[in-house]
């Protein structure tokens, strides 16, 4: 009965899954290779490297990307320290309304984005905030100090309270327990979250096209970039290069959190 | 001049009152120990030392001076937790050396001492490990030392061999006390375990729902309880009730009986009769229970004593002196 081979039905239905999956992304990648720039023709007439050079020489693409690396480092910065702080207070000690604040720091991510696109909009109008770089990274905050905090959350769990009080024991204040006990525990954690943050702010739509003004971030230029007729595949070369920046993230949050389970138990 | 003192210390988590009044005093170089049932304040007593918590009412003194408004890292007194509480980030040279980091002392400094410590725990040679690559037994050494190489004047320990399985436990039983003699600092233990409690300390306090019931010598609390409570819990004595004590002495105090002074007649010539409702083998002894009335007992008979059968009826003697009266209205 018991076979480690899976039955060739199951592997079948695996492989199609998968296909379903990344073919298109394969082929958003060859159609940066092609000759053809007015429509996508399959296949592609013929290969060549010349869109790179084009897109390495568009200053809209600079600047859209230059404005993403901005928004998505200073909505981890800001994601990292308020999702953990918040952790912290959620997870270490018991107050009145511990888990309501739980649940709505969660919410974010649980609503849809055009729910807090519209809500961050009409906030920022009635308070006269104008459209600026900080309202974007004022919205992608909002999703990003989820994870953070999710993150953050689950190791403080794992970590035993007495640890704390163990270095205050041996003569360490709060500062010095923070930084020789504390955050060596969840660099891990901290790290993850902000890597995940990171990308899910660089390739974010939805909430940007409420909160940016005329300002482009990468992902909305691309968007635009697709109605106009000329110069497609430097689109697709851009894509390209998002899917490096956030692929790079991530798998490193992947080969970070494997095997530390063990590691972060210990003490209790 | 006491090396812990507590002046009516009340320590109430909203309406539970953890630890309700209490007077102690705690002598230089005593190995004392704080017994009690689960929730019965004695851990709360601790913590209370050691500045994790801060009293409701009352003071409590270090060498006479108090410490009621003092952080857990400005007092001169270490502790070694239940769980170890080693940081698992560290390997065990640094885990030893962290409060001498903390401290500022140098690193040479530090390595010599850190070494002393573990080869005075017996873990020389265990600097490079991780916690995790420890056994529970070696685990705790590397708490203990980590505490001692502090020189606190006080040393705490909550539960401090309660992880540990039987043999092991007998034997950091016989290490901790001789440890402790060679260092003449103030131990002061928590635990529940009454056994572990009367071979190691010189003086125990027992604790039931946020008092001390008593404070004494391992043969006070053993021999001469003070009340119901304390005779249970600490030597499974029998406790006679005020009214049953009244009849055998004119005295309506509650009164206790030590099961191996019990000794079973036959017939009625006892102070007491009896019926047998159990009988247990135990090796050098059997252990009878009984049932007098309301009331049940326990004796220990030695092995060439006639047993009784269960559901006989026997009579109970024994030495006047072996009545202890205790106070109290149970």
């Amino acid at each position: 009965m018991h076979s480690d081979r899976a039955p060739l039905g199951l592997k079948i239905a695996a492989a199609a899954g998968l296909a379903f999956l990344h073919l298109p992304i394969l082929l958003i990648f060859v159609y940066a290779f092609t000759t053809e720039e007015k429509s996508y023709q399959w296949p592609p007439p013929g290969l060549t490297l010349k869109w790179f050079a084009v897109t390495w020489n568009r200053p809209d693409v600079w600047q859209a990307l230059m404005l993403s690396l901005k928004v998505a480092s200073v909505a981890t910065l800001v994601a990292m320290v308020l999702g953990t702080l918040c952790a912290a207070a959620v997870s270490r000690s018991k107050f009145f309304g511990r888990e309501t604040v739980s649940l709505l720091v969660i919410l974010p991510i649980a609503l849809p984005g055009v729910v807090t696109g519209i809500a961050l909009r009409s906030a920022f109008s009635l308070a006269d905030v104008p459209f600026s770089t900080w309202t974007i990274v004022l919205g992608h905050a909002t999703f990003c100090v989820v994870i953070v905090y999710n993150n953050a959350v689950a190791r403080f769990r794992r970590t035993s309270g007495s640890l704390i009080e163990a270095s205050m024991d041996l003569g360490a204040t709060y500062f010095q327990t923070l930084r020789f006990v504390i955050l060596p525990n969840i660099a891990t954690a901290l790290v993850v979250g902000g890597m995940l943050a990171f990308a899910l702010s660089f390739d974010e739509v939805i909430v940007t096209t409420f909160t940016s003004g005329q300002q482009q971030t990468l992902p909305i230029w691309m968007l635009e970039e697709l109605v106009r007729p000329r110069q497609r595949p430097v689109t697709n070369v851009v894509a390209m290069v998002v899917v490096l920046v956030t692929l790079l993230p991530i798998l490193g949050a992947y080969y970070l959190t494997r095997g530390t389970d063990t590691v972060a138990g210990q003490g209790k | 001049m006491p090396a812990v003192s507590f002046d009516k210390v009340s320590r109430h988590f909203g309406s539970v009152r953890a630890v309700d009044g209490v007077d102690l005093d705690i002598g230089e170089g005593e190995f004392f120990a704080m017994l009690g049932p689960s929730g019965s304040g004695k851990t709360t007593c601790l913590r209370l030392i050691a500045g994790f918590e801060r009293p409701t009412a009352g003071d409590i003194r270090l060498f006479g001076d108090s410490v009621r408004d003092l952080p857990p890292y400005r007092r001169q007194v270490n502790t070694v937790f239940q769980d170890y509480a080693l940081f698992p980030h560290l390997n065990v040279r640094d885990n030893v050396g962290y409060g001498l980091m903390i401290a500022g002392r140098p690193r040479a400094e530090r390595d010599r001492e850190v070494a002393a410590a573990l080869e005075m725990v017996r873990l020389g040679g265990y600097g490079q490990r991780k916690p995790s690559e420890l056994s529970g037994g070696q685990r705790q050494r590397v708490a203990l030392a980590r505490a001692l190489v502090n020189r606190p004047r006080v040393l705490l320990l909550d539960e401090p061999l309660g992880a540990l399985d039987l043999k092991l436990r007998e034997q950091m039983q016989e290490e901790l006390k001789s440890l402790q003699r060679q260092l003449g600092i103030t131990f002061v233990f928590v635990t529940h375990d009454q056994g572990e409690a009367l071979s190691m300390a010189d003086r125990i306090a027992v604790f039931n729902e946020g008092r001390i019931q008593q404070v004494g010598t391992p043969e006070d609390v053993y021999f001469r309880p003070d009340v119901p409570f304390v005779a249970d819990f600490v030597g499974s004595s029998n406790v006679l009730p005020a009214a049953l004590v009244e009849t055998l002495t004119g005295r309506r105090q509650p009164a206790a009986i030590r099961p191996e002074r019990l000794r079973l007649g036959s017939g009625s010539g006892g102070a007491l009769s009896a019926q047998v409702t159990g009988l247990s083998f135990l090796g050098l002894t059997t252990r009878v229970t009984l049932k007098a009335g309301d009331t049940r007992l326990t004796a220990l008979l030695p092995q060439d004593a006639p047993r009784p059968a269960e559901g006989d009826t026997v009579s109970l003697e024994w030495a006047p002196s072996d009545l202890h009266l205790m106070r109290g209205s149970a």
